[in-house]
């Protein structure tokens, strides 16, 4: 072949490239712009994929390392049935851990490599897991606050465009709901109590309720990628929207539990229909979630000990797993 | 294929219907004796259970944080049935018992108190107590006593699980790698001398025949069965003399102590608060 013809055979198969590749844009933006759903085998933007696999990781990574300041409870919780079922949650956590880690498998990311990113921290978790759970009312403001911030973080996900992802959150938010509820059972027992029980919420609310609204990410002008996951129909509603969303849905709670919330510009809008509220401090979220929270050090160093001490159960799982099929093989062989 | 709904494992299938709850509202007092006999099983499933959740967040994969999570769960909620019956010959609550007696007040075996140690100690502490707790349970569903029945019927259906988890890791840890073999080895060792604790007849057993079920009784299965794990697992099993001192009347581990300083304090902290 001469060169003219090699260069001619070139362009013809990179206009067949182009055109597929053209074909298979054009059938992805067409799922988004009918709101369908985009699955695992579907073509993709690599900009989407990426996008996904970092969401979906995080979330899943947030899921584990939020097991700690919970599990941290466990041992001491003051009575047998809040026992079982803090231990349940916990459980549930991890659950939501697994689902989350398969959808973003689906991505093409094995589990290994994004756990790998998760203790290299070159992954970023929910950085209100870097807050500590020094009392027992933490657990019940962790599970209404925090639960209850991821409640409205993720309904509006059940839709996302990705299919696994969108069916994993489903499971999720419906255990995130009890879990939100167990949390303001805690919280009203203790605030129906004695009044130390009482203070023992209030403090607690007063110390997660900040970082809670900090969970929904940063004000709208400060969140670049928000939009075009919104155009992705990933994400549906922008943070502010969200937070405000939660807010509102707060106070009224807040109010039947008897305590209050930390905001002295808290206040009803009559002109907006929604509660306005004050200033959150986004030097402390920046802070925290780029590693100097009260509990950062404490949080990784827990979770590499569990994966390095436990590295030799791993391989002997995978060790047996390799003589069995051998020998299985074996067995059919003969 | 279907599943009838009693084929659940966290729904209990034969005598009456049960949660620690109910146990308290139906009414039904407990002997003395049989209260004390409770105690036994009751202080056995907490401390384990209290145990084995230290795992959750700290296991060797996700899977075993749910698994041992799983388990441990189970073991506390049996807890609760047993210490709930016992209650009510004391006019007690779960919670008195738990969290307002004193070390010497428990009845716990020693085996269940030991520490977690590594991954391949806890597994031969859970292989131990889940085959002996097996048999138990087996033999306890025909007790006279109509709600140990029904909790032996709910706790079995858990416990078989709990039995198949502990017998998959003893074959993997001892057939996978040398380390591996090493260390579950050294667990079984550092367990098999309170195994005997499990099996001693007392006052107490001998004073509810049909009721209670013989601790020795239950000797020869576990004996025979357990062997055959462990040799299927290329593991030896341990010929070790047993730990001097260990009835259930008073005689209790170091462990103890800090065992219930952990899962008492804050009950403690604030009596007669509700949570």
């Amino acid at each position: 072949m001469n060169a003219p013809q090699a260069d001619h055979l070139k362009a013809v198969s990179d206009a067949a490239l182009g055109e597929d590749e053209q074909a298979a844009q054009n059938y992805f933006d067409q799922l988004i712009s009918e709101d369908s759903r985009v699955e695992p085998r579907d073509w993709m933007p690599e900009g989407y994929r990426k996008t996904l696999t970092r969401q979906v990781s995080q979330h899943a990574h947030s899921e584990i390392i939020g097991m700690q300041p919970e599990a941290n409870w466990i041992t001491r919780a003051p009575s047998l049935k809040r026992k079982a079922i803090l231990m349940a949650k916990v459980q549930d956590e991890a659950g939501h851990g697994l689902y989350l880690y398969s959808a973003a498998e689906t991505l093409g990311t094995p589990r290994d490599v994004l756990n790998q990113q998760l203790l290299d921290g070159k992954a970023k978790y929910s950085s209100i897991f870097n807050y500590p759970a020094r009392t027992w009312a933490d657990i019940g403001a962790i599970g209404w606050l925090v639960d209850g911030a991821a409640i409205c973080n993720q309904v509006p996900l059940c839709r996302a465009s990705y299919g696994p992802y969108g069916r994993a959150m489903v499971r999720i938010c419906k255990e995130e709901s009890f879990h939100q509820r167990q949390g303001w059972e805690i919280l009203y027992e203790l605030s129906h109590g004695t009044p130390e029980q009482k203070q023992m919420a209030q403090d607690a609310v007063n110390r997660f309720y900040g970082p809670a609204l900090q969970m929904f990410g940063p004000p709208d002008e400060d969140s670049p990628n928000s939009k075009q996951s919104m155009a992705w129909n990933i994400k549906r509603f922008s943070n502010d929207e969200l937070r405000q969303r939660f807010v509102d849905m707060m106070v009224p709670q807040a109010e039947a539990l008897g305590l209050t919330l930390p905001d002295p510009d808290l206040k009803w809008n009559e002109e907006r229909g929604h509660y306005d509220y004050g200033k959150l401090d986004w030097n402390e979220f920046k802070s925290v979630i780029s590693g100097h929270g009260p509990c950062n050090v404490q949080r990784m160093q827990r979770r590499r000990a569990a994966h390095s001490e436990g590295a030799w159960v791993r391989e002997a799982a995978a060790e047996y797993a390799r003589k069995m099929e051998a020998h299985n093989a074996e067995l059919i062989g003969a | 294929m279907s599943f009838a709904s009693n084929d659940s494992a966290t729904k209990q299938s034969a005598g009456i219907a049960i949660t620690a709850e109910e146990i308290a509202e139906q009414g039904i007092t407990a002997s003395e004796d049989v209260a004390r006999y409770a105690l036994y099983l009751g202080d056995d499933a907490l401390m384990l259970g209290q145990r084995l959740s230290h795992w959750i967040s700290r296991a060797p994969e996700l899977e075993e944080d749910i698994a041992l999570g799983n388990i441990a769960l189970d073991l506390v909620g049996h807890a609760r049935f047993f210490l709930t019956y016992a209650g009510t010959a004391w006019g007690k609550t779960e919670d008195d018992l738990a969290y307002f007696r004193d070390e010497e007040e428990f009845r716990s075996c020693r085996l269940v108190e030991q520490e977690n140690g590594d991954f391949g100690q806890t597994i031969a502490r859970q292989l131990i107590f889940s085959y002996y707790q097996h048999e138990l349970y087996s033999k306890l569903v025909e007790s006279q006593d109509e709600t140990l029945a029904a909790i032996a019927a709910k706790a079995l259906k858990e416990v078989q699980y709990h039995q198949d988890h502990a017998a998959q890791w003893l074959l993997r840890l001892g057939i996978g790698t040398e380390e591996s073999h090493r260390r579950i080895q050294e667990g079984l060792y550092y367990m098999w001398p309170y195994i005997d604790d499990l099996f001693h007849d007392d006052d107490v057993t001998a004073a509810l025949p049909g009721i209670a079920v013989q601790p020795s009784s239950l000797r020869e299965n576990f004996d025979r069965r357990i062997a055959e794990i462990i040799s299927e697992a290329t593991l030896e099993l341990p010929q070790v003399d047993q730990a001097w001192g260990g009835d259930r009347s008073g005689e209790f581990s170091e462990a103890r102590g800090h065992i219930l300083a952990e899962m008492q304090v804050l009950a403690r902290q604030f009596p007669g608060a509700t949570w």
